[in-house]
């Protein structure tokens, strides 16, 4: 009788492991957080809180101002040294090749820092000139508070940790944001054909 | 020396809450090294102190359902790949129920059920056990190795390449120490208490 005891406590083992795994990486197509985010946005578009930022001119604007519009949002800290550096370039490039849409005004670029201690608008103003920042239609900002931080991380689900250097290591990417105001998908940070593939696609019916 | 059941479970209750101590939590999860190396391991072991005091009865009862130890050691390398997922580990730091989970499962499925299938399993199913371990250390080892990016969003890039080699260690380690156990040690290829006949 053990051997089909045995053989029946298997099966409901290897029955509930199996759901176990699957519940937790999203029917095996999710293994790192990063990945479920992306699966998540992708699904379940998440419609964006109005937070209140301050632009590199100084002046506050509400994401909820932007509605209406396709905003290409990344994270940044301006004292980044490292490859993350590279993603001013990388929207510079975009700011480039979409200059009709940005130009036109469907389309907005958005770099906001995730370290508004440091980053007031001076720093944002240089971080655009530094990465060639065309003036148009490029937007660097900060959240005005700390809550208003911690909203915009968690609905965009970026997590900033600190590195040994005195920076931070961040999931960078180019999150796209619809003109409803949702976040409709979270592309290669490196990727900018990529976004505006999604731009183009989109915006020309 | 041998320690009593009762005390030995008494130590893995002990471990287990200490465990459990927010700054304890805080520490041990600081890198990914100590919370798949230090915390996730010392988690099974107070499982595994803990059930030592389980009643005979008990334990003769399950041994129905668990011949040679096997639903035992299925139920245990199930539970443990789920926290072997990178997106677990990190849910365990941002999500307290999903560390809650964590604090009852390893020790209750991984720790308590391979203590009591461990002496139940015979020669061959310990070496499929310790097979799969040194496997499961040299796949996610080179898998952490390899990777360049980062599987983790709560830790850093050298930290999981650490870990990785670590893992890659241990592998070595396990191997050289079974290598030595077949070529020298003394092996029971034999369960020593075989069943009569007729209770299959």
């Amino acid at each position: 009788m053990s051997v089909l005891r045995t053989l029946l406590a298997s099966l409901v083992i290897l029955a509930a492991g199996v759901a176990t795994l699957a519940a937790a990486t999203d029917g095996f197509r999710a293994f790192t957080t990063e990945t479920a985010r992306r699966l998540d946005v992708r699904e379940h578009p998440r419609v964006l809180p109005p937070a209140a930022l301050q632009t590199a001119r100084g002046d506050t604007l509400s994401l909820a101002r932007l509605r209406g519009k396709w905003l290409l949002v990344d994270f940044i800290y301006t004292r980044c040294t490292t490859y993350c550096s590279l993603q001013g370039t990388e929207f510079a490039r975009l700011q480039n090749r979409l200059a009709r849409p940005l130009a036109q005004g469907g389309v907005v670029l958005l770099s906001i820092s995730f370290d508004p201690v440091r980053d007031g608008p001076s720093e944002l103003a240089a971080y655009l000139r530094r990465s060639g920042d065309r003036g148009t239609g490029w937007i660097a900002a900060r959240p005005t508070g700390r809550d208003e931080l911690a909203t915009l991380m968690q609905a965009f689900g970026v997590v900033a940790i600190p590195d040994s250097l005195g920076g931070y290591v961040h999931n960078s990417a180019i999150a796209v944001v619809d003109p409803a105001g949702r976040l409709v998908a979270i592309l290669d940070w490196d990727d900018s054909r990529a976004a505006e593939r999604f731009v183009t696609a989109t915006l020309t019916p | 020396m041998r320690i009593a059941p009762a005390h030995q479970a008494g130590i893995g209750a002990v471990l287990w809450v200490a465990l459990a101590l927010p700054p304890m939590q805080r520490a041990l999860t600081a890198t990914m090294t100590l919370q798949m190396l230090v915390q996730i391991p010392l988690l099974a072991v107070a499982g595994w102190l803990v059930v030592q005091a389980l009643p005979r009865r008990l334990d003769a009862r399950l041994s129905a359902w668990d011949r040679s130890g096997v639903s035992g050691l299925l139920l245990a390398s199930l539970a443990s790949m789920v926290w072997m997922l990178p997106r677990a580990m990190d849910a365990a730091i941002d999500d307290p129920w999903v560390a809650l989970a964590k604090f009852l499962s390893v020790p209750l499925l991984v720790g308590a059920v391979l203590a009591l299938s461990w002496p139940r399993m015979g020669f061959v199913v310990r070496g499929v056990f310790l097979a799969e371990l040194v496997a499961s250390a040299f796949r996610l080892g080179w898998l952490y190795l390899a990777s360049p990016v980062r599987l983790c969003s709560n830790y850093l890039l050298d930290d999981q390449q650490w870990l990785g080699k670590l893992l890659l260690a241990l592998g070595v380690a396990i191997s050289l120490v079974l290598g030595w156990q077949l070529l020298w040690g003394r092996i029971e290829v034999e369960r020593p208490h075989r069943q009569g006949p007729g209770t299959a």
